[in-house]
């Protein structure tokens, strides 16, 4: 099957915000894996990361969560498709690069995933939208039980899970969750955020992982350290942090409306002047404005926009989501035309936003 | 003073100070590293990442003698370059240089949290075999040698469930 008859359609996939999805958009929990006896990916000769690719996935594919699913070699697929994959949170940007001897198995409704030699031989993650981290780390734990018992993990009694990199030593888990914070950076409190959350022993960064610009005031924040301390206890505290960010958003965001109302409705009021007349947009301007309207449409000021629209805009106004739309490659000049007449065609219809005064 | 980063040369004119648990730990920057480790934007900079990192060279560079891992070839310099182990057995092989550097990475330096099934059973074993052996040996110091008798019945129940597990 082709990829891109398998994904599901972008309105559907933003149709479900999830619990708390003014403030966080997914959460994600990925696990990392090994096989004993076997180099890591980033050391074994082609031949040898090939032979291990073809052993473990047939086990991860037949995996009763993975019925109706979706698996390809990373070789096999086109630079358009990886880049879409990229974009749904569904592989790393290094995976991407990567071609034969290297894989992708994917659930049916994309909640799964699992990159065969990445950095690891296994990169397993659970996406759900909204304010679902125990909920994904319930779901990515059965998962990797059901595997444990046909692939004979690399496992040590006192490092336990072993991988490539020392930072993912032990448990192997990285726990992220997505959140949209235009109230904190709005009221210049982002920084003394990140930097609370970073003392914490927790990691933030942008939209797409290490080393990103937090675009579309969209941040990421996940747990560093994953050796000494159990999955659960790793998950409560990343819980428990996520949930204070979710009142400072909140508060920040009724300060604005209290303290600064007219410079708030200024920045959402232009956010959606300019997408919906602009004839030339930037994805990073797209991101930055849909970020306003986003936070407008939370705030109750238009009245038949959804919040379900903007996520989708999110994301088929992403460089490959947007080829796939309009079904041809286009340059970078080309897609911010196209970018723009799509932006314009979807929300010039729609009521403005509108402040009671 | 100067720049503390590998192959540089320059006058160190960026201090920075934290302290971890307790520690002070201290690092010297010229004005190019601290731009190009992203020490002048706040927003972007993880002290901790910029210690972990050299830390870790550090750490690895305090044990004499090249390591080599007979599994999969990967050397000290490899570690150093790429901050990546080659294979499960570079962890036994490079431990000593690891230990440190996992400790200041992590919380702890011993698991806890999930253990595939299979092995469970057969740490738990051990773990049972040890509580049990000293138990033993305390028994004896203390000449009481039903006790003792008893702990020596459990034992060797528990060598014969080991042995049964691993023939399965």
């Amino acid at each position: 099957m082709e990829l891109l008859d398998f994904l599901t359609p972008s309105s559907e996939l933003s149709a479900n915000g999830g619990p708390e999805d003014h403030v966080v958009l997914s959460s994600r929990v990925r696990l990392a894996r090994n096989i004993s006896g076997v180099p890591f990916p980033g050391r074994a000769k082609k031949a040898s990361r090939e032979e291990t690719c073809e052993s473990i996935k047939p086990p991860i594919s037949k995996a009763s969560a993975m019925r109706g699913g979706f698996s390809a070699g990373m070789g096999d697929l086109k630079a358009l498709d990886k880049q879409l994959l990229v974009e749904r949170h569904l592989i790393s940007r290094e995976h991407a690069a990567k071609g034969g001897g290297s894989a992708l198995v994917l659930n049916k409704d994309e909640t799964l995933s699992v990159m065969v030699n990445e950095e690891d031989h296994l990169r397993m993650q659970a996406l759900l939208p909204g304010m679902q981290i125990k909920q994904v780390w319930q779901k990515i734990d059965r998962f990797d039980t059901s595997l444990e018992k046909k692939l004979d993990y690399a496992f040590d009694a006192s490092y336990g899970y072993l991988t490539a990199c020392p930072t993912n030593l032990g448990t192997g888990i990285r726990v992220s969750a997505m959140l949209h914070l235009p109230g904190l950076v709005l009221t210049d409190q982002v920084n003394q955020i990140v930097q609370a959350v970073t003392k914490l022993g927790h990691a933030v960064r942008g939209l797409y992982g290490e080393g990103t610009e937090a675009l579309g005031h969209i941040f990421q924040v996940s747990n560093q350290m994953t050796l000494g301390e159990s999955e659960a206890d790793i998950i409560e505290r990343i819980h428990k942090v996520v949930l204070q960010i979710i009142e400072h958003e909140t508060n920040a965001r009724a300060t604005l409306q209290q303290g600064k109302p007219k410079e708030l409705f200024n920045h959402i009021g232009r956010a959606y002047g300019v997408l919906a007349n602009a004839h030339i947009v930037s994805s990073k301007e797209s991101m930055n404005q849909l970020s306003l309207i986003r936070l407008g449409v939370k705030l109750g000021m238009f009245e038949d926009l959804e919040t379900s629209v903007v996520d989708e805009l999110f994301l088929v106004t992403q460089p490959a989501h947007l080829q796939q739309l309009v079904g041809e490659k286009l340059g970078g000049e080309e897609r911010d035309v196209r970018r723009a007449d799509l932006l314009r065609s979807r929300l010039n219809g729609m009521q403005g936003p509108k402040v009671s005064e | 003073m100067k720049c503390c980063q590998p192959d540089c040369e320059n006058e160190a004119t960026v201090h920075l100070t934290e302290i971890v648990n307790g520690q002070m730990k201290k690092i010297d920057l010229c004005e190019e590293c601290a731009k190009d480790k992203g020490v002048t934007d706040p927003q972007g900079f993880a002290l901790a990442d910029l210690l972990l990192g050299l830390g870790a060279s550090s750490e690895m560079e305090s044990v004499s003698g090249e390591l080599e891992c007979p599994t999969c070839g990967f050397t000290q310099a490899d570690f150093k370059k790429t901050g990546r182990l080659g294979c499960s057995t570079c962890y036994t092989v490079f431990a000593e240089p690891l230990e440190g550097m996992l400790k200041q990475m992590h919380k702890g330096t011993q698991h806890v949290g999930k253990v595939p099934k299979a092995l469970r059973a057969k740490l738990d074993i051990t773990k049972q075999r040890d509580t049990l052996t000293e138990q033993l040996q305390k028994a004896i110091d203390l000449e009481n040698y039903e006790e003792a008798a008893r702990l020596r019945d459990q034992l060797k129940e528990l060598e014969s469930v080991g042995s049964a597990e691993e023939a399965s």
